[in-house]
This record gives C-alpha cells, structure tokens and sequence, in this order.
C-alpha cells in the first residue's frame, strides 16, 4: 500500500468517525465536533511547526490560546462608552511610562561600569518604578471598572462586529501570541531544551491569571459574552421566511436547518484558514528553509558550523508557531461567542494538543492535521464511551451500592487517563505517529 | 511608632507561612533536582506523583478515622504518611519499569523523558480524579494551632496576635527531620556516595562497578518519600485538591532552578527564596507598616505590591531573572 493510498485511508476513517456521530447520535454534534477538529487541527499545526520542525518543546499553547481569545474581544466588542474618558488613556500612559523606565533601566545597566553601585541603582530604578506605575496605573483601573460593573467595567474594543470584520481579530490574535512568544523565546531559547519548557508553562500560567484578574481588560471571570459573530444568528434565520421555506423543501424544520446552517458556515470560514495554513506549512517544509530547519534540529552543532544561527532560527519558528495557536485561540472564542478565563486549563488545551502532534505525526503536516481531528474525536467520544463501559462493569453491582456509583460519577475522568495512555503507547511503539515524516 | 507589634504582625502574616510553605516547596524541589540530577530530565509528573502519594495518605486517614485511631493532638494523617510513601514508592517503580526504562535502555533524548513525563502526568491525573475526585478534601484533624492568636494576645497583652498552627509546626520539624536524613545517607552512606558519583559522572561510576539500575532505584524510592511528604504536607496545610499539585509544578521548578538544578542544597535556598518573595510580594503591607511610621504619614491603600493571584507571576519572574543573569543557579547546577 503506498503513502499515499494509507495517508487517504486515515483520513477517509476519520470522516468516516465522524459521520458516525452523525448518524448515530446527531448531525448538530458532529459538525461541533468538526468545527472544534478543525481548530484543533491548526493548533496541531502550530506546535507542529515548532515541535516537528524544529524539536522545540512548548507547553504554553494554553496561554497563546487565551491571547488569541483577548484579541477577539478586544477587535470584536464594541468600546464601552466613556471608559477611555474615564481611564483608558490613564492606563494607556502607565504602560507607556512602564516601557521608557525599562528602557531607562536598560540604558543606565549598559553604560555604568559593573560592580555594587550599578546593582544598586538597577534596582532601586526598578522599585521606584514600580511604585510610579502602580501610582499612575490604579486610578485608570479604578474608574474604568466603576463603569457598569455588571455589564460592562472594562476599556471594550475597536466594535469590528459587522459581517466577515469579525475575523480580522484572527490575525491579530496571531500578533499577540507572536509577541509573547518573542518576550519568551528571547530569554529561554538558546539554553537547554528543559528551560522553555519550564518557561512556557509559566508564562500560559501567568497569562490566565491576567485575564483571570485584570478586569479593565477582559472583565476577568465575569466573561465577556455576546461577542460578534461572522454569521448571521440562528433566530434571524428562523423569522426569515425565504429561508424557512427553502428548510422545509429540504425536509429539514426551521430550528434544526438555521443551526446546521451556522455550523456549516463556521466550517467554511475554518476550512479556509486551515488549508491556507496548511499550504504555508507545506510550503515551508518543502523550501530550503525548511531543510534547514529540520537541519539544525537533527544536528544543533553541525549546523552551527555550517554558519547557520541556531537560536535565530528557533526564536523565528517559535514566533511563527505560537501565532499559529493565536489564531486558532481567536477562531475558537469568536466560535464560542464568549471568553471566559475560568475555562482555560493545561490539560485540555496543552498537553491535548501535544497528543495530537504526537499521534499524528510530528514533522508531518497532514498528521497534525489528522491527529487534531482524531484525538478530538477521542476528547469528545470517550466519555460517552467510558461511561458505557463503567455501566457494563458495574452492571452486576446492586443498585445503590456507594461503589457502583462512584465508579459512574467518575466515568468522567477517564479521559485524561485514556489521552496519557494513548500518548504513552504511540510514544513508544510507534514513536513516528501515524503520519511518519518522510 | 511599635516595632515590637509590627514585627509580630510580620511573623504572623509572612515569615511563619513563608517558612512553612518554603519547606513545602524545599520537599518538592528536592525531588525534582534529584530526578534531574540521577535521571537527567525534568520530571512534569512530579506534581501529580506528590497528588498521588497524598491521595493515599488522605484514604489512610479516612480508614484510620474510621477505626477510632487517632494520634491524639497531632494529626491522624501523620499516621497514615508511611503508607501514603509505601503506595507512592510501588506506582514510581511500577511507572519506571513500565515507563521509562524502555528510554534510559535507549538512551533517548531528554526532551523525549519529558514528553513521557507529560503522558505519566495525565495517566495520574486520571487516576487521582478517578479515585478520589477533582474536589477539595480535608483530612485535618487534631489541634489546630500550637498557639492560637487570641492566647499569644492574652499571653503577652499585646494588640497583635500571634497564631502558630500544628500543620506549620508539623511541616517545619519535618521538613529539618526529612532533609538531615536525606543528607546523611548522601553523604554517609555507601549507596547515597554511589549516587553522587553517578550523578557527577555517569561513565566514570560506571568503570567503578556502580549498578546503574539500583541507583535509578534508589534515587526514585527517595523521590517517592520526599513527594509524598511535601504533598501531604501542603495538603494539610492548605487543602487537599488534585488539581493544585499540577500547579505547583511552577513553583517547584523555580525552586530547583533557582537553587541550580541538580543540586540538592541548591533545592532548598531555592524553595524558600520563592516561598520568601511569593508572600512578600503578595501580602498587604498596610498593617506592618502602620505599627512602624508615625500616625501622620501613615499608609491610606493596602501597600499590596501584587494582587494574590500574581503569586504564580512572582515565581516566574524570579525564573526568568535567573535564566537570564544566572543560568546554573544560585548554586552552580548542573551546566546548561
């Protein structure tokens, strides 16, 4: 069997999976699957890139997927009225007087002779600064969050909520992950592999804590709900009557037609961008820079004497990548139509999509995409699965023994366990994925 | 002006939780550095590992208090440890053969350990919630404080109060107890020096005829107690919740990056320079300082630098820094 023909055969069983749900279960729940397998699969994309490229390991895509979230809030919501009267341009200056004394601090560190007294005064520039900034900086945030607390209390956005402008918040949210993955390359890149680790789990941890607490930002766990959306809403759908009428030619009712509808329309819109990506990626694999890429990452030290900049390269890949998981964290909040910090955490959003490279394929661009599709299939369909499972294990326990149902309640934590397995086997029986690269 | 007040209301609010939680964090670096010191990669598993060996003590506890043993004033849970450890000591070894013996006998990659680490996360992750769920679990019992603040205030008639609780008391004698053992037997004993040798040079304690499986053994026994310690430790007392072990991880690294990985001193200045500048950074110094100046210029806000939740932001801050200016740490590591 070539490649070629098994590479098709993967893909058509995955479809395959996915249809099932939709015959079996509904075909709302298995366009939410693809839709999530389609994000999904350009965050696989992403670490991919950095990961199969390059041999970076990054577990911080969490917090460069909550940064794509803050840019759909912050192009997408409407300004709140007032808020930058009232403290915008305060908080704006903070940041601004933030940046000229780091700048200051950089300044004076490069020009004084090293030694105690440079030391000193480092520091104490960097304490008085800080209490200047949190001087200038608290007021802002203060009456910002007086604004309507319940409602509104935050700065808003640039109010890009018309049509198709919605998804200009994709490429910006790629733009804020590139810039965080930048600050974070710069100090950790360059030193051994286990420090970006370990670095990148801080910053996603620090990341969520922003948004978690900075409420003049993104309403912190108040959530900002109602965004924009690229598509017209269902309940317009349903009191359209041209609309309705051609629903019922197809057999379909209003309600079941105008969900499936939108559904399919944020299929579209997500299609596009992935194979757009995957384009680019494939581009990228297949050019010199890519050989060197995989180059530096087969050997550091021989690429290094063939004159190429070893921690350049790393720090470019690494942009790249982290912006990729940008814009998936953008298209999935402008899917969920809502941020809500609380719901970010590592595992799902991590160490998830680390299964999905992984079993996919890693240095393969067509396995991150079919491991996105597959694993979050598997994310979705094993509790369902566990559930019956522990039902047929305990299905000859008495009803109401307390060990019955523990074992159903916790069904639900299967999942992880089934995710560390299905990793740990791929890992080492077939450590290549499904995909191999080739 | 009232120093005498302000330095109790200082030890109440920072120094004794800041020691209390920098031993904590002290145990659970020092597994990490020893991890990274005999096995060469860091461990992410860690924190679910410390999850883990707490889970067991926890269900210890329960069946212990169940039968109407208990150790008097001092927590049950001290009881139940031994075999919270016993537990931890059979799923690391039972992990390790399993797990990671099939890469050592490879000797694949570090980052390729750390990968499996994250799968061995999620397997624990699984298992803890599977038995005993994502919630809070509290498993205290006993007297809770050596000193409680209304006593200290009748005690010395001051206006501050001083509250010194047995789970402080219990983390602080342990973690002295825990680390001057772990010290003996690395320094002392035949298969603590065969350890460091392996550790400082792999090939060379090789040619001396050190068996490297049974220093991997030993090193995850170790790991396995000192884990089990930190986290029942932490669990009593905060609380015990699956969950907050994977976010300790942050910390713990910190901790043994600060100190210079590898380096077991190293490990516990560490823990305490994280646990130090965490609750400095986040406590609100309005009430120390109010004792110290005079009435006039006393402080209006809360003199809080960071809000408590920025904790995780004071440790990766501290990282960052010495990443930047001191990559082997404070205490010389192992080289990058």
């Amino acid at each position: 069997m070539s490649p070629t023909v098994k590479n098709t055969m993967l893909f058509a069983i995955v479809a395959l999976l996915i249809a099932l749900v939709g015959f079996m279960q509904s075909w709302n729940s298995a366009l939410v699957i693809v839709n999530m397998g389609l994000i999904s699969a350009i965050m696989a994309l992403g670490v991919n890139l950095q990961w199969g490229f390059a041999g970076l390991f990054n577990v911080g895509i969490m917090g460069f997927v909550a940064l794509g979230g803050l840019a759909a809030v912050l192009v997408g919501m409407p300004a709140t009225p007032g808020a930058f009267e009232a403290g915008g341009w305060t908080i704006l200056g903070a940041f601004g007087f933030a940046v000229v004394a780091i700048f200051a601090v950089v300044f004076v560190r490069a020009r004084m002779a090293p030694g105690l007294a440079r030391k000193l005064v480092v520091l104490g520039m960097l304490v008085a600064g800080f209490f200047v900034y949190r001087a200038l900086f608290d007021p802002g945030v203060e009456s910002v969050e007086a604004i309507n607390p319940a409602s509104t209390g935050y700065l808003g956005g640039l109010g890009f909520d018309e049509g198709l402008w919605v998804t200009l918040a994709w490429p910006v949210g790629g733009l804020f992950a590139a810039a965080a993955a930048w600050v974070i390359g710069k100090t950790a890149l360059g030193l051994r592999s286990d420090y970006l680790a370990i670095a990148t789990l801080g910053i996603a941890e620090i990341i969520i804590a922003v948004l978690k607490n900075e409420d003049w930002l993104s309403r912190g766990v108040k959530n900002v709900i109602g965004m924009p959306r690229p598509t017209p809403f269902e309940i317009e759908l349903q009191n359209d009557p041209a609309f309705v009428e051609r629903a019922a030619g197809l057999g379909f009712t209003a309600v079941e037609a105008s969900t499936l509808y939108v559904k399919l329309l944020y299929a579209g819109l997500f299609l596009i961008v992935l194979l757009i990506l995957l384009w680019m990626a494939q581009r990228a694999l297949n050019s010199p820079w890519g050989r060197m890429m995989r180059a530096i990452r087969d050997n550091e030290v021989a690429a290094e004497a063939m004159g190429k900049d070893v921690t350049a390269r790393h720090l470019q890949i690494f942009v790249l990548g982290s912006a990729i998981c940008g814009i998936a964290g953008a298209m999935m909040t402008t899917l969920d139509g809502q941020l809500t910090p609380g719901t970010y955490q590592p595992l799902r959003f991590t160490f998830l999509v680390w299964v999905m490279v992984i079993v996919g394929g890693s240095g393969n661009n067509f396995g991150a995409v079919l491991g996105g599709f597959l694993i979050w299939f598997l994310w979705v369909q094993v509790e369902p699965m566990g559930l019956w499972l522990m039902e047929l294990i305990t299905s000859g326990m008495a009803d109401g023994s307390p060990l019955k149902a523990h074992l159903i309640e916790s069904a639900a934590h299967m999942r992880l366990f089934t995710m560390g397995l299905v990793l740990l086997l791929v890992l080492r029986f077939s450590p290549r994925g499904l995909i191999p690269e080739r | 002006m009232d120093f005498l007040n302000a330095f109790i209301a200082l030890s109440n609010f920072v120094i004794i939780p800041a020691v209390a939680y920098g031993s904590q964090l002290a145990l659970g670096a020092l597994g990490v550095t020893l991890i990274y010191g005999i096995l060469r990669f860091s461990n992410f598993a860690h924190g679910d590992t410390m999850a883990f060996g707490a889970m067991v003590t926890v269900l210890m506890t329960w069946f212990f208090q169940a039968q109407g043993v208990s150790l008097g004033p001092l927590p049950t849970a001290l009881l139940a440890l031994p075999f919270g450890i016993l537990g931890c000591m059979l799923l690391v070894l039972v992990t390790d053969r399993a797990v990671y013996r099939f890469y050592r006998a490879q000797k694949a990659k570090p980052v390729i350990f750390v990968i499996v680490s994250l799968g061995v996360t999620f397997i624990l992750n699984g298992i803890v919630r599977f038995i005993i769920g994502p919630d809070d679990q509290r498993f205290l019992d006993g007297e809770r404080f050596i000193i409680s603040a209304r006593t200290f205030r009748e005690m010395t008639g001051l206006r501050e109060g001083l509250a010194f609780k047995t789970t402080q008391g219990i983390t602080i004698v342990t973690a002295v107890v825990v680390v001057a053992l772990l010290f003996w037997f690395l320094n002392r004993t035949r298969t603590g020096k065969s350890m460091r040798a392996y550790s400082d040079n792999e090939d060379l304690a090789l040619l001396s005829g050190i068996n490297p499986e049974r220093v991997v053994m030993v090193t995850w026994l170790i790991v396995a107690a000192l884990a089990t310690t930190a986290g029942v430790l932490y669990g009593l007392d905060k609380s015990f919740k699956p969950f907050t072990y994977f976010q300790l991880l942050l910390p713990i690294f910190a901790s043994a990056i600060v100190g210079g990985l590898g380096n077991p001193l190293g490990a516990i200045a560490g823990g305490f320079v994280i646990a130090f500048s965490e609750v400095t950074v986040t406590y609100a110094w309005k009430k120390v300082v109010t004792y110290i100046v005079p009435e006039e210029v006393a402080p209006s806000g809360l003199l809080q630098l960071l809000s408590t939740d920025y904790k995780f932001a004071v440790s990766f801050l501290i990282l960052l820094i010495v990443l930047l200016f001191k990559p082997t740490g404070l205490f010389k590591g192992k080289a990058v």
